[in-house]
């Protein structure tokens, strides 16, 4: 059901020539993005080039071509440059984390338990159930979990699992931890797809050229299973890097793990310091426009986008 | 699904007592193949618990006898159960019942919106096609702040002020996308001889539509219904830029974290997962045994 986006199915396509119902179809919904996503974003680049109003109220500014509030961004006293890296890094490392642990678990859905549909059903819908409880809740769930109190934690340290000092919330650890759970669906997903309609005797042929297990994979099973892997990875990338609910202070993160997006919110929501925010937007956007089209490029899977 | 099952007589292998002639070669092949027997199943397993341990965690201190916040365990209570609306004046059953609206509405304008476009695409050629699709599917590719810091600075910059309204415009504005995806691959895989057989028997267009290839559309356009509501319902980044004072299930989360969740929102989303995991795996299981039902029909 929710899965069906990551399905792509056998395609009938007989397109017809262009005509004025076409167009009758198109034309609202194509308005409805023009207005609110395609203006919004130069809405946006117009507001990253603000100057604040000469004796105005807090919150206040001018159109103008202040190209100042871009520098600003990499001042190296109060600019923003650790958490552009941080927000890179993070989301990088648990899209990494998150393809390590997803891969295998796609590959029983979708390889070893074929046999079993009953099984298979039953494990797709244990992959998305998280969906079906709020994001906030489950980060928080983990807060709990994790923090120096919970059973957990106390569990591991008295049977010397965990160093006696070791503390979990409010560090890096956690923040990745907590986006690498998070993401770890969108990332089975696409990858579930793919491995559902591996033919395996493609991996039996190999074998039987007396390739090693490790080879058969590598050679047969991971490029057969490029678009899930390159369509997985984006689907956690792009939003880890923009997230701001693991990395709040209230939820995973502390003061020293802040990323983009929460600076952004800071900006926008609280300092009311609209020009910072959406340079700082702008710059995030643009950075992963650059990211992915370049990853696309090199895997060679141009036609999923 | 695919038809690999006959095809695929890989997993555990039999004893070597009961194999029959040329079986050995096989199970020989597959155990080099397969990722050692028992360790895949195995860190399935655990991989699953790991994914599922923070909707038990919620569940479970959904009848915690809290207090105001609901951080450790002091007893087992229905309370919270059968009074959710009575802590802080019902404000988490407000913020429940607004993003119902929210989630509502927003996915009855996407999936108006988006079916149409999803038909345009599949079934028509024109010019702007590539241009048309790349506009779809950028929405997909930004990140949700800035998705949500433009439509806020836009609404600054008109002079609309935040509320109810901005929420549902946003909302509709990421679902689009989603419905489009998910219809098209429906649409694309409708058979068209069904189509042209309703022409053939001279069906005026509309009514191939509307006998034909809408009821055929139907469970892609429910599916992209449901994904929509559910992108809606649980969205915190977007709506946290564009909803000034009115509250959503999760912004309420998202406020109350700092001072203590009471165990209510619990409840809320503990309610909200058990009956979405009803729809879900009844519409799964109804389809697969329709599909058994069918295959044994046909011999």
């Amino acid at each position: 059901m929710a899965f069906a986006v990551f399905t792509p199915a056998e395609t009938h396509e007989a397109p017809k020539k262009s005509s004025k119902l076409a167009l009758l179809l198109l034309l609202p919904g194509v308005l409805y993005l023009g207005l609110f996503f395609l203006t919004p974003l130069v809405s946006l680049v117009l507001t990253s080039l603000q100057v604040p109003r000469p004796d105005g109220d807090v919150g206040q500014y001018d159109y103008a071509f202040n190209w100042q509030n871009y520098t600003a961004l990499f001042d190296p006293d109060d600019g923003y440059f650790p958490h552009i890296l941080r927000s890179f890094g993070y989301a990088l490392l648990a899209t990494v984390l998150a393809l390590l642990i997803s891969y295998p678990i796609a590959y029983f859905i979708g390889v070893k338990a074929r046999k079993w549909p009953m099984l298979q059903s039953l494990l797709l819908v244990l992959v998305i159930a998280p969906f079906f409880i709020s994001f906030l809740l489950r980060t928080l769930a983990w807060k709990q979990l994790l923090s120096d109190e919970s059973f957990v934690i106390t569990g591991l340290k008295a049977v010397s699992l965990l160093a006696p000092d070791a503390h979990f919330t409010g560090t890096p650890f956690a923040v990745v931890f907590g986006i690498t759970y998070n993401f770890i669906p969108f990332m089975t997903l696409p990858l579930y797809t793919n491995l559902e309609r591996l033919d395996i005797r493609m991996l039996e042929a190999g074998a039987d050229l007396y390739a090693s297990p490790f080879h058969v994979f590598r050679k047969i099973t991971v490029p057969l299973t490029m678009p899930g892997i390159v369509a997985g990875t984006l689907l956690t990338f792009i939003p880890a890097a923009g997230d701001y609910v693991n990395a709040s202070r209230d939820f995973l993160g502390g003061p020293d793990t802040q990323m983009i997006g929460n600076v952004i919110e800071a900006n926008f929501l609280v300092l009311e310091n609209y020009p910072a925010a959406a340079a700082l937007s702008i710059l995030l956007m643009v950075v992963i426009l650059v990211l992915v089209g370049a990853y696309v490029k090199r895997s060679g899977t141009e036609d999923l986008l | 699904m695919s038809g690999g099952q006959a095809a695929t007589p890989d997993g555990v292998a039999p004893s070597p007592g009961m194999l029959p002639p040329g079986a050995a070669v096989r199970s020989i092949r597959h155990r080099r193949i397969g990722l050692g027997g028992w360790l895949l199943p195995t860190y399935t397993v655990i991989a699953f618990v790991f994914l599922l341990v923070p909707i038990v965690y919620t569940f479970v201190f959904s009848f915690n006898d809290s207090l105001k916040s609901n951080i450790s365990w002091r007893g087992f209570t229905f309370e919270k159960w059968t009074n959710v609306c009575v802590v802080e004046n019902g404000a988490v059953c407000t913020a429940f019942t607004n993003s119902l609206l929210i989630g509502g509405v927003s996915t009855i304008a996407a999936t108006v919106l988006g079916t149409m476009i999803a038909l345009a695409l599949a079934r028509y050629k024109f010019g702007a096609r590539s241009a048309i699709s790349l506009l779809i599917f950028l929405p997909m590719a930004t990140p949700e702040v800035v998705l949500g810091a433009g439509l806020a600075s836009q609404f600054l910059a008109v002079g609309v002020p935040k509320d109810m309204l901005t929420i549902i415009l946003a909302h509709t504005m990421f679902c689009l996308s989603f419905v489009v995806v998910t219809v098209k691959a429906r649409v694309a895989s409708l058979d068209p001889t069904l189509e042209e057989a309703g022409r053939d028997l001279y069906a005026p267009p509309w009514q191939v539509f509307w006998r034909i290839t809408f009821p055929l559309l139907l469970p892609g356009i429910l599916a992209a219904a449901l994904l929509s509501f559910s992108l809606s319902f649980d969205d915190f980044i977007i709506t946290n830029f564009n909803s000034g004072s009115v509250n959503t299930f999760p912004k309420y989360i998202y406020v109350a974290a700092s001072r203590g969740i009471p165990a209510e929102a619990n409840v809320i989303a503990s309610a909200v997962f058990i009956f979405a995991i009803v729809i879900v795996l009844t519409a799964q299981f109804s389809k697969q045994s329709r599909e058994r039902r069918l295959a044994k029909r046909a011999g």
